[in-house]
This record gives structure tokens, C-alpha cells and sequence, in this order.
């Protein structure tokens, strides 16, 4: 089973985060076309290669949407796919795209996350239906919305927290370490000068001096909501023979669901990441020893500390000891989330998630800012939609 | 922005466990075919796919499997709850539900400390909301 790795990432677009852009919004569909071209030109591939693309949702048609984007790129495209795994949307685009390419359904596949906000409708337009409750569903029949809801369990923060409060009773719960994450991924932001937080360092007891949300997670433990944009074209060995910079192969992928809410996860300690991960890394051939660099959704720093030991990279229950006793930022020892994760990077909508990719990308080429690592061959990139309910992971191998 | 609560509103398919919320009982569904209880109500069993689940009353006590306090409103519509005190109860019969605590002061809440069923008449509404309360 899998993938021979001949697949690669081999350019990339983002648009640097902002919290309130002060241009005016643009389509979701402008946006695609151009996180394209500048995914496109980075790659130095014309826009008439491109034999496939990945989207997710888009403002402007609820159904339809692969066609939709297809006929607006002026793109013929023999694999079109649509990917709604929230934040692990951007992982899960590339490994359809990696398949696309080894099957030979395409050579040169787009995977685009738009993220900008789109433009006011004009008076007079039905408002754009939009979820009032985070990614809680409230329509009728939706069990969230007849059992969750109501008791305020909804949106995001809620979820994490049980979860940290869970895994501290099983575990132990170690305020310090969970707030290292936070400030290890700020140091790696710091010379990062496309993150949101760049020149804005923080310290453990910055972290926990911040406001408490949800026990036991402080503001400065939660992702900041911001715009942005990102996309990455992967295409195959033959084609990135003829690009201009080291391609990342794709050896490997996992990806697993398992609930919408967490109050119905059979084993709430259990996360999707870890059967996700042991079929990535057999599929890849590589151990966990041999990756260099992990660049894991991190929406909280529950969720990284979680993903660490999932992950396998520490035993189960293990993972505030390996926090606290390894240097996460880009010239540790164990770097995670070198571009400063979303939580100091930012987390432009899907495109927060695609920062992962592109980071991923970016050290094993060797093109990171002032946060580049000495050398990476390979790196760990997961994403994580929903309450850490459904996780996508991913073997990038440089050449 | 709206500040009216969001309220459940019942199926076809569970409308017997909000029904039974009204007359202040815990009835939750058991397929025979694999000997699970099931919550939230469905169609469906989830663990065989069986399509008859059989209604069976329950004490609907419990231990808090997980909770947090919210000191931000998870919603707008939630901000006079504050601290929201919501919780995951595990029913003695193993189904795991949401709910939020109530007679309680937040730093007493403790994972694992025993639960009773707190039956809510929402004023205004045709609805029961099952909230619990320490045994």
C-alpha cells in the first residue's frame, strides 16, 4: 500500500497574515486564481500545465464547486477534488494531489486555501448562510444543534479544553510546559518576518499571566483568528526534475476520522493523529528518529502536545516531560512549528493550516527567513480539523 | 446579534427522549442486536447499523468524565451563564453526554465525582434541557 514517493510540493504562495485587511474583499474564486499564479510562478510551471486541482469551499456556490473553479481558472483538468476536513483540509489536499500525480491522473495538481475575506454583497441579497456557532452545526437535525449546543458546548475552545482537563487527569497537567509551546513557537516567529506576532516575543509567565478562556487554556494558548492565503502545486519527479528548487517528495500520508463532537469519542485520549502517523511513516519508510523537522497543527498547545506523543515521537503521558526538556524553535533540538505555528504565525482560515505544509516545504528547501534550519531532509506536517477530530499526517522527503 | 438561546429542537427520530425529559425521566435507547446503549438518539445503532433500538428508562446518574468553566461566553447568547460550567457526563449504562452543571461552585468540580440528572423546564419553550447536579 502507498505511495513511491515520486510525487512533490515544488512551489509555493502565501500571502502574508493580517488581522483587519484594509483592501476591500475579494472572491473566493479571484483569490484561487491568484494564490494560482503565484504558486505557479514560484514553481516556474505555466498555468496550461495544470492537469488537476483541490479545493475546499468557496463563497460564491455551494455545490459544484471543482467545476466552478476549473471553468474560472480556464483549466481542463483530469482530477478535481473537494476536501472539507477544516483544518486539516491543507494536508489532506496534498496527499490527494501526491495520489493524482502517481496515478498519473495529472502532472501539475493545484491545492489552494483561500483566505481572504470575500466582498459585501450589495442590499437587497439573501445573507450568505454562515455557521452562528463556530464549526457547530446548527441546522435542524444536526445533533449538535439539538444536544450540544444548547448547553453552550459549541465552537472550538469548549472541546480543547475538556480535552486538556481530561488529559490531565490521566496524565498530570503541567501549566509551564504547555505554555513552552507557545513561547518556543514565538521564538521561531521572531525570525520569521511573515509572522503576525514577529518582533513580539513572550515568556511562560506571559503565557499565564493571559486571560483564562476555558480551563485550563489561556488566551495566549489559542490561535488568533487572522486573513491570509496559501497554496502549494505538487507535481511529478519527471516535471520537478525541471523546476527551480529542491522538490519535497511526498513518501508518505495517513489520514483518519473518528467523531465530530468529542464528547462521543469512544476514547477521547486516543486522537486520530496516531493511526494516521503509523501508516505515514510505513508508508515512507522512515522512523521517527530520521524526521528533522515536525510542523504540526497547533491550534492550542494541547493539541501539539498531543500530536508530539501521537504522533510517536514521545510515549503516551510522556510529552510535558519531552516539552520541557527539548528546544522546540527552529535551532532546537526537536524543531516544531518553525514559522511560529498558527499560534504565532497566524491562522489565516485554512490557509493557517496550510502554513503547515508550506513550512514543511520551505525548511526541507531550504527557502525559510531568519527561522531556516541548518539542514532538513525530512519533515512531519499534520493537520487537524474539527476537535481534534479528524487528522491527516504527512512524510515530506527532500531529494 | 440575536441573544435568544438556541434550544433543541426534537426529530421525529428523538423526540421520545425529550418527551420523557418533560416528564422528568432519563430514556435513552439499547440495541439488543449488540447490547449497546446508545446517546445522542439515532436512526441507526451505531456500532451494528441495527435500525430497531428499543427506548428503555434510566436513573441517568453518572460520573463527570471531563468538563471546563468557561470564563468567555462560548456564544453571545450564553453570556448571562457565566462561568459556563459545561461538562461530559459518562452515564452508568457507558453512553457519554453533554450537559452543564448546576449547584455547584466551579473550583469544586472534580473529573469522576458523581452526577444527578437536574431537569430544566425551560421557561417559554416546550423543552427540558437535562442539566446535572453532585449526588
Amino acid at each position: 500500500m502507498g505511495l513511491r514517493g515520486d510525487a512533490a510540493v515544488v512551489g509555493i504562495a502565501e500571502l502574508k497574515p493580517v488581522r483587519k485587511p484594509e483592501e476591500p474583499g475579494r472572491s473566493t474564486l479571484d483569490q484561487w486564481a491568484d494564490l494560482s499564479r503565484m504558486a505557479l510562478a514560484d514553481a516556474g510551471i505555466d498555468a496550461h500545465e495544470v492537469d488537476g486541482i483541490v479545493t475546499s469551499s468557496i463563497r460564491e456556490a455551494p455545490s459544484f464547486v471543482p467545476s466552478t473553479v476549473a471553468e474560472y481558472l480556464g483549466a481542463q483538468v483530469n482530477f478535481a477534488e473537494y476536501v472539507d476536513l477544516g483544518g486539516a483540509t491543507a494536508a489532506g489536499m496534498v496527499w490527494r494531489a501526491a495520489n493524482a500525480v502517481e496515478l498519473g491522473l495529472s502532472d501539475v495538481v493545484l491545492c489552494v486555501a483561500p483566505s481572504w475575506p470575500v466582498p459585501t454583497p450589495p442590499d437587497g441579497w439573501a445573507p450568505t448562510p454562515r455557521g452562528a456557532f463556530g464549526a457547530s452545526s446548527g441546522a435542524y437535525g444536526s445533533p449538535q444543534a439539538e444536544f450540544d449546543i444548547p448547553y453552550g458546548n459549541l465552537a472550538q475552545n469548549c472541546g480543547y479544553a475538556m480535552i486538556a482537563q481530561r488529559y490531565g487527569h490521566e496524565y498530570g497537567y503541567d501549566p509551564e510546559a504547555l505554555a513552552k509551546i507557545a513561547v518556543d513557537q514565538r521564538t521561531s516567529a521572531c525570525a520569521n518576518p511573515e509572522a503576525i506576532f514577529y518582533g513580539q516575543p513572550i515568556t511562560v509567565d506571559d503565557v499565564l499571566a493571559s486571560r483564562m478562556i476555558a480551563d485550563p487554556l489561556h488566551l495566549l494558548e489559542i490561535v488568533m483568528p487572522c486573513s491570509g492565503g496559501a497554496a502549494v502545486v505538487v507535481t511529478s519527479r519527471e516535471r520537478a526534475a525541471r523546476t527551480p528548487h529542491r522538490p519535497v517528495y511526498v513518501t508518505g500520508f495517513g489520514e483518519r476520522l473518528v467523531f465530530k463532537t468529542p464528547t462521543y469519542a469512544e476514547d477521547l485520549m486516543q486522537t486520530p493523529i496516531a493511526a494516521a502517523s503509523d501508516q505515514a511513516f510505513a508508508m515512507a519508510g522512515v522512523a521517527r528518529s530520521d524526521v528533522d523537522m515536525i510542523s504540526v497543527y497547533d491550534c492550542y498547545t494541547i493539541t501539539v502536545l498531543m500530536t508530539i506523543e501521537d504522533a510517536g515521537f514521545c510515549p503516551r503521558g510522556e510529552g510535558q516531560r519531552f516539552v520541557r526538556t527539548h528546544d522546540l524553535t527552529y535551532r532546537g533540538d526537536f524543531p516544531c512549528n518553525t514559522h511560529g505555528g498558527q499560534l504565532s504565525f497566524g491562522q489565516p482560515g485554512l490557509a493557517g493550516g496550510m502554513s503547515h505544509v508550506t513550512e514543511g516545504a520551505r525548511q526541507v528547501m531550504g527557502r525559510a527567513a531568519g527561522n531556516q534550519m541548518a539542514r532538513c531532509d525530512t519533515a512531519f506536517v499534520s493537520g487537524n480539523g474539527g476537535i481534534m477530530s479528524e487528522q491527516v499526517a504527512l512524510i515530506f522527503q527532500g531529494a | 446579534m440575536t441573544t435568544e438561546k438556541p434550544l433543541p429542537v426534537p426529530t421525529p427520530v428523538t423526540r421520545p427522549f425529550w418527551d420523557a425529559l418533560r416528564e422528568h425521566r432519563v430514556r435513552i435507547q439499547h440495541c439488543a442486536g449488540c447490547e449497546r446503549w446508545v446517546y445522542y438518539p439515532r436512526s441507526h445503532c451505531p456500532g451494528c447499523l441495527s435500525p430497531t433500538l428499543e427506548w428503555r428508562d434510566i436513573s441517568g446518574e453518572g460520573t463527570v468524565y471531563t468538563f471546563t468553566v468557561a470564563r468567555a461566553p462560548t456564544a453571545p447568547q450564553f453570556l448571562d451563564e457565566l462561568p459556563q460550567k459545561i461538562a461530559v457526563v459518562e452515564l452508568d449504562e457507558g453512553p457519554k453526554l453533554t450537559t452543564t452543571l448546576v449547584n455547584i461552585e466551579p473550583e469544586a468540580i472534580r473529573i469522576g465525582m458523581r452526577v444527578r440528572p437536574v431537569y430544566d423546564d425551560v421557561e417559554g419553550a416546550e423543552v427540558t434541557l437535562l442539566r446535572y447536579e453532585p449526588v
